[in-house]
């Protein structure tokens, strides 16, 4: 039996990245992956001929240009290209399109609002403000606020001092904008509905929480404050599809020499003696390894893969209390031909951006509300792309594919478990409201795949489909994520580490928690550090 | 807008006067200010800029925001709003303000017009409706309108700009003193359909002109038929950034930011910093920021904004300034900076820690000698007063050209 | 020609706390109050002839520093006994809270509630040195302020690591969650975590701020148990009155202040004393209000004397009450099914959802379907409040807007008190009956009743970004305002509302100090 330095469980984004800087390292690892592909829920795959859809993740922002610079992503073959806007859709029939010139969207913006159109700017400003802060964090391990370790107390004192540096009366707004909901927070900029809308958006993609619940601004947050190439709130399109990404990473970590095992389900983490030792996988072949990391999210790790007799008491339950709701659907759609839709203009800049079908606060409020009751909203917001009219890897010419991602969609639905029958009535329900704003547009349907949380959890493993692998709130946050204790990576085990986006920074295709990880391995293996620093942030 | 252009949401607006600049701007030199295409030039900047100087020239500030502020609140809301006391205004007159945040930091300069009693437009570079809606509240009976595209808007400025006024049949232009609001009727009309007044950002004689937007080209076509003789010219972004830095006029984004929209603490500055501390009225009732002001002005602000005459020829564009020669303490930066064609120096705008204004100042110039990148240290010499000021820019009636 | 040191707005029991501090520390104050009565919305009122009872209807945190400060014993105060919680189940089968012992849920929830409660004690206790304290600025601090920080993070760390770290997260979690993680009946649930929502625009599942209100109801000496004073929350009201009144303040009712006079000078404005709506003026050192922060600076200063960002932050802060109130009066004791004593708090929500959804109705502006509520039975307690062997029922009802779609019509109160007595006679058949009159008060009419904006409890909600040093906002956290000589003292200040007394004391020890 071969004895490898370390054992990857999952090859999504964070467990490739983990991988390759333990490799770089000079450590013997494998990635074990369930699925027949690698990415999780970064893959592109053609699933209709001619047609590569991106299933899940579909536009990437967070992605550490560091990282991406560092592992030579590019000559693995990553190419990122920023999109241009989203067309906003009311439910008063009321289109914003957000240009990607800055006068222009200002024009735009004041044909609703010349007041809005005015706060703009201060909202980016301040938008850009919490979000350098938070930028500043991510390839960073979360300081253990009960701890008096010397490292520990540096980086609280570096938070402190970077908080400190906001100024005393921003460092109150900070604190009120983590706390507050989206729409609280609009409403000191925005008059518009229809804007309020579409900026209140990125605060419930992917989370339980409806834009008046406190806490759905920060989420907003975790959405714009990405970048690509330096414009923070942009996001791009990785030419291949999201699959480009894992593949480049993959990519590096072979390079590095590391392996990756696909159809390797792994069934449980072997722990001896309170060390973990390696793996059993779902076809009884046995891995070892001095180091065993899990790129799964935090509840399926302690609950699914592990025996409860293996963990210390309170673990657990911690688990099985962590908070990752399935709030999120996907619909992808290959089309015959581009879709036009009512209301704007007929050109090639705009066809290269994205929909954004918000319909107004209250809709999206309410979409949220039939959540809690256990179904899903027929008017609920959805959030799409067109990847292939900038990409013409994807469909064939003069064809599309629309990535279509829908909040809310419960993971649980009141009327008994999800069947086919139902998942297809959901994807109904999504077509149905695309066509109110794009006639004819179900004539161009060539093939859809319909994704609740049930198949997105059966696909890539998200518990209950949850995006982020776990909700994005306070007590997840920072040294709270996972849980208290154990936000450096290491876990109760001996030997056992997470890299997943339950992990600090969370969610989003960053591939911050996997380096952070390898960083604290490398750090326990007293082995030189193959992380880079952060050094993309000095704006 | 033209319905037809598939394109059009894509486009920048045009102003009022768009379709003649348009003719004249051979060299297609274009640019954008709060939405509006805007011309950079229209031939040769330099050309322009000796226009506004010797002769006159025309400035497009449609793109300008104007807001009208009405009621019986609205003096009363817009006194706290800037530092400077409006409470005795005088109708027909237009003073230069600027307004803060709570904590002292400059927003935005602009000039406030007093049409009337309860009548007021408040004119400034950028968009501030968002900060008039928030110095609005508590103050019920005030209403604002933004009439930013519904007032065509054209500066004349220049030593002749009085005489093509009154060759345009506007009777007793001489006698507005600078500041002060003038109507005419135009075109046939009875009303006072044009209201000029005696401002401009040259620190020259000069004049802006207010009218409705149907009646702009026909303002332009007999603007430029009046001043055909007077050497008229329009002058786009470049000239206009010329004749402000001689005058002594700050800039956004050049000398401040304006502090709704800086990202970093206190990288925005105060009135006292930018020497506008003239314009800060501590025995005026209640305005905004007026504690924060108070404890800069007791304990004088870090930096002030410096006229400098440098030794040499090359404009100090983003130097660095040191106290002494060998460059190893640094005190302050350059905002704006360039060679003065009318009294040929070497002139520049610039932030300098106050504590070193009594001692020497030392300019890093970086520049380029054929590709090659060369630098030199400069000697400055503070000016008090603005590079240029004519006499004519003040006197009423203006002396003769 | 002053005559007084200091004038204080409203004569709830913050203004009197903070009244009472300042005679006894030398001072001569005079307090205002609007209404008719004392105590706002603690005071007690006739609603129908011979029945009475006041908004607030139990104490559950008032401070007994302040009680022995103010020697409120000798003045009559005295607390009853702690009231059980009862969680009234559907089919008689209803879950009890009293004494730290729950009863009516199965052995592991009964068993979980107690280390539950230990934990949520350890935590409350980590607050408990920060309600009697100014929070200091953060900024250029000073020693004792720097102390107080310390003290709070020692606190903390004596917490023991894994509790620290527990601490941490629990402090914003949702109601909802904490409630989940530790108990399976929904009931003792819904009951548990009604004090952390009661009062504020909050649901279960909001996230930040429910736990942490739980925490500062528990943080009193009474652990979150609730009583009644002897006489009703009235007595307390009596009491603080006499203390004040003997320690040398002079208290004037029916006095409502119009405008808080202001003078500039070249330091900047200054509050000199107070305009009454009928025109007197009266002088003093300085002004301190017990109004609500929107109430004081908007109304009683005026925008024209603030700063633009300080006048807007004031304006959004959450003001808009949730909460109705419902007053009955009964011609006997009604009987709720299958519960022995009437004579505890008697909360009606059977589940997290029910009061989740009630919230969803109220945060579009509609009044709830299916209301949730807290029922006591005043009456009990102190038997003046009703004729002999007659009785007042009073409810605390959520969630109702203040600002109602269509507004508060004579049919939208008539239809939600139908809805309300409706759901009580379920678990109390035949109270109808025994109505003899109702009252419904809804936020908009607390906000009338009691000169409070938004008719909000706690002036404004407690939540974290409104609490500490940001309550009501930083500038004006530490009970001195931007205008020299004016105070704030209300429950719109560090701490917060709820009877606990702790703005009234803060506020009394800045201005002493």
């Amino acid at each position: 039996m071969k004895q490898y330095d370390a054992i990857i469980i999952g090859a999504g984004h964070n467990g490739l990245t983990n991988a390759a800087y333990l490799a770089k390292a000079g450590l013997d690892v494998v990635v074990v992956e369930k699925n027949e592909y690698i990415g999780g829920a970064a893959v592109s795959r053609e699933l209709h001929s001619g047609f590569t859809y991106s299933s899940f993740s579909y536009v990437c922002s967070m992605m550490r240009q560091t990282i991406h610079r560092d592992l030579n992503l590019t000559r693995h073959g990553l190419l990122l290209v920023p999109y241009l806007g989203t067309v906003n859709f009311g439910d008063d029939g009321r289109t914003l399109v957000s240009y990607h010139s800055k006068e222009v969207a200002y024009n735009q913006l004041r044909r609703h609002s010349p007041h809005d159109a005015d706060s703009m700017f201060r909202f980016q400003t301040d938008l850009t403000r919490y979000a350098q802060l938070i930028r500043k964090t991510l390839l960073r391990t979360p300081p253990d606020p009960t701890s008096f370790r010397p490292r520990d107390i540096r980086e609280m004192l570096f938070l402190a001092k970077e908080f400190w540096a906001l100024g005393e009366k921003e460092l109150y707004e900070y604190i009120r904008f983590f706390t507050i909901s989206a729409a609280e927070f609009l409403d000191d900029y925005f008059e518009d509905d229809l804007i309020k809308a579409a900026m209140a958006s990125p605060g419930i993609i992917g989370t339980a929480l409806g834009v008046y619940s406190p806490g759905s601004a920060y989420i907003l947050l975790h959405h714009v404050m990405g970048d690509v190439d330096g414009n923070i709130g942009a996001w791009g399109l990785a030419r291949g599809g999201m699959g480009a990404i894992s593949n480049a990473i993959a990519g590096a970590c072979q390079e590095h020499g590391g392996e990756i095992r696909t159809n390797a389900g792994v069934k449980q983490i072997l722990v001896r003696d309170g060390k973990a030792v390696g793996v059993t996988l779902e076809n009884g072949d046995e891995l070892r390894a001095g180091i065993v990391v899990s790129n799964l999210d935090a509840k399926r790790t302690f609950t699914q893969i592990m025996d409860k007799n293996d963990l210390p008491p309170g673990i657990y339950d911690k688990a099985k209390n962590f908070k990752i709701r399935g709030s999120s659907g996907k619909v992808n759609i290959a089309l015959s031909g581009l879709p036009k839709f009512t209301g704007v203009p007929d050109n090639r800049y705009i066809d290269r951006g994205g929909q954004g079908f918000v319909g107004s606060l209250e809709t999206m409020e309410r979409a949220y509300d039939c959540w809690k009751h256990g179904r899903w909203s027929d008017n609920p917001f959805i959030e799409s792309v067109i990847p292939s009219a900038w990409d013409p890897t994807v469909a064939p010419p003069g064809k599309h594919w629309m990535s279509n991602f829908i909040q809310y969609c419960p993971s649980k639905l009141a009327d008994g478990p999800w069947t086919p029958e139902k998942r297809d009535r959901f994807g109904q329900t999504v077509i149905d409201k695309i066509e109110r704003y794009s006639p004819g547009f179900k004539d161009l349907i060539v093939h859809m795949e319909v994704l609740t949380p049930h198949e997105i959890e059966a696909g890539v493993g998200l518990t209950e489909g949850n995006i982020f692998q776990g909700e994005l709130t306070i007590d997840q946050l920072l040294f709270n994520r996972p849980f208290p204790g154990y936000a450096q990576y290491r876990m109760p085990i001996k030997n056992m580490y997470m890299c997943g986006s339950s992990t600090h920074p969370g969610g989003g295709v960053s591939c911050a928690c996997g380096a952070n990880a390898a960083r604290e391995i490398l750090r326990d293996l007293k082995l030189p550090n193959t992380v880079p620093k952060d050094d993309c942030y000095d704006e | 807008m033209n319905t037809e252009d598939r394109w059009a949401g894509e486009r920048l607006k045009e102003t009022h006067f768009h379709p003649r600049q348009a003719v004249l701007n051979l060299r297609d030199a274009w640019s954008s200010w709060n939405g509006y295409k805007f011309a950079d030039y229209y031939y040769d900047a330099e050309y322009e800029y000796f226009c506004v100087r010797n002769s006159c020239g025309t400035y497009d500030i449609c793109p300008m925001q104007k807001y009208d502020v009405s009621g019986p609140d609205a003096e009363a809301m817009l006194n706290r709003m800037v530092t400077r006391n409006i409470a005795n205004m005088m109708e027909n007159r237009v003073t230069y303000v600027c307004w803060c945040t709570d904590e002292g930091r400059l927003i935005d300069d602009g000039t406030i017009f007093k049409l009337g009693p309860e009548k007021f437009m408040l004119t400034c570079g950028s968009p501030c409706l968002g900060w008039l809606k928030k110095s609005a509240f508590g103050f019920d009976d005030v209403t604002f309108t933004d009439m930013s595209d519904g007032i065509a808007a054209l500066s004349i400025q220049g030593p002749t700009s009085c005489e093509v006024l009154k060759k345009l049949g506007l009777e007793g232009i001489e006698t507005a003193k600078p500041y002060d609001i003038m109507h005419f009727p135009f075109h046939g009309s009875s009303g006072d359909t044009l209201m000029v007044s005696r401002t401009g950002f040259t620190g020259d004689l000069g004049y802006e002109l207010w009218i409705a937007p149907e009646l702009a080209l026909d303002l332009w076509d007999a603007l430029y038929a009046s001043g055909e003789d007077y050497g008229i010219q329009p002058y786009g972004e470049a000239a206009t950034n010329m004749a402000r830095l001689e005058a002594g006029f700050i800039m956004p984004e050049m000398e401040f930011n304006e502090a709704l929209k800086t990202v970093h603490f206190q990288h925005d500055q105060t009135p006292f910093e930018l020497n506008l501390g003239w314009l800060v009225d501590f025995k005026k009732p209640h305005f905004n920021g007026r504690r924060a002001l108070l404890q800069e002005r007791d304990k004088g602000p870090e930096y002030t904004l410096t006229k400098l005459d440098i030794e040499g020829n090359k404009p100090a564009e983003k130097a660095y300034l040191y106290s002494n020669k060998r460059c190893t303490r640094k005190i302050g930066y350059i905002t704006s900076a360039m060679w003065s064609p009318v009294v040929k120096a070497n002139i520049a705008l610039a932030m300098i820690k106050t504590e070193y204004l009594q001692g020497d100042i030392w300019a890093e110039i970086y520049y380029e000698k054929e590709l090659r990148q060369t630098s030199k240290v400069a000697k400055c010499t503070i000016r008090k007063k603005p590079f240029w000021t004519p006499a004519r820019a003040r006197a009423t009636p203006p002396h003769a050209y | 020609m002053k005559n007084f040191d200091t004038i204080i707005i409203g004569a709830g029991h913050n203004g009197l706390i903070c009244a009472a501090y300042l005679a006894l520390g030398g001072q001569r104050v005079l307090v205002l109050e609007a209404a008719d009565t004392l105590g706002g919305l603690a005071a007690t009122r006739e609603f129908y002839p011979g029945f009475k009872t006041s908004i607030a209807h139990s104490v559950s945190q008032f401070s007994t520093k302040i009680v022995r400060d103010l020697d409120l014993k000798a003045h009559g105060f005295k607390l009853g006994k702690a009231l059980a919680t009862v969680g009234l189940g559907d089919a008689g089968d209803h879950v009890i809270v009293q004494q730290g012992a729950v009863s009516g849920v199965s052995p592991d929830d009964a068993s979980a509630y107690a280390d539950y409660r230990q934990l949520l004690r350890r935590f409350a206790d980590v607050l408990k040195p920060v309600w009697l304290k100014t929070m200091p600025r953060i900024g250029n601090n000073n020693l004792s302020e720097i102390l107080t920080f310390a003290r709070i993070g020692l606190k903390l760390r004596l917490l023991g690591k894994d509790d620290m770290g527990e601490f941490l997260r629990v402090a914003a979690l949702p109601a909802r969650d904490l409630m989940d993680e530790n108990f399976d009946s929904d009931l003792l649930k819904a009951v548990l975590s009604w004090d952390g929502l009661i009062g504020s625009k909050m649901a279960p599942r909001s996230p930040n701020h429910t736990v942490l209100t739980m925490l500062y109801r528990m943080s009193g000496e009474y652990d979150g148990d609730h009583a009644i004073p002897a006489g009703g929350i009235g007595g307390l009201i009596t009491a603080l009155y006499s203390s004040a009144k003997d320690a040398g303040a002079e208290i004037r009712t029916g006095a409502k202040v119009g405008r808080i006079l202001i003078e500039a000078n070249a330091a900047g404005l200054t509050a000199t004393g107070v305009e009454l709506v009928d025109d007197e003026q009266i002088m003093a050192d300085r002004v301190v209000s017990s109004a609500d922060p929107q109430r004081t600076f908007l109304e009683l200063v005026g925008t024209q004397n603030l700063e633009i960002e300080f006048s807007n932050r004031i304006r959004r802060l959450r003001c808009d009450g949730y909460v109705a109130k419902l007053h009955l009066a009964l011609d006997g004791l009604p009987e709720f099914s299958g519960l022995e004593r009437s004579d505890g708090r008697m909360i009606i929500a059977p589940d997290l959802d029910a009061i989740e959804f009630a919230f969803d109705d109220a945060k579009y502006g509609e009044s709830s379907e299916r209301p949730v509520m807290e029922i006591v039975i005043p009456s009990l307690h102190d038997p003046s409040l009703a004729p002999a062997g007659k009785h007042v029922l009073s409810a605390h009802i959520m969630y109702v807007p203040y600002r109602l779609k269509g507004g508060w019509t004579d049919e939208a109160r008539e239809a939600l008190c139908e809805r309300i007595i409706g759901t009580i006679e379920h678990y109390a058949p035949g109270i109808r009956e025994q109505i003899v009159h109702r009252e419904l008060l809804t936020p908009l009419d607390l906000e009338q009743i009691c000169n409070v904006t938004g008719g909000h409890w706690h002036h404004t909600e407690f939540a974290l970004d409104q609490m500490l040093m940001m309550r009501p906002t930083y500038e004006a956290a530490q009970y001195s305002t931007p205008l020299s000589g004016l105070y704030l003292c209300g429950a719109g200040c560090h701490p917060g509302g709820g009877l606990m007394g702790g703005p009234g004391h803060n506020a009394a020890h800045e201005i002493l100090k």
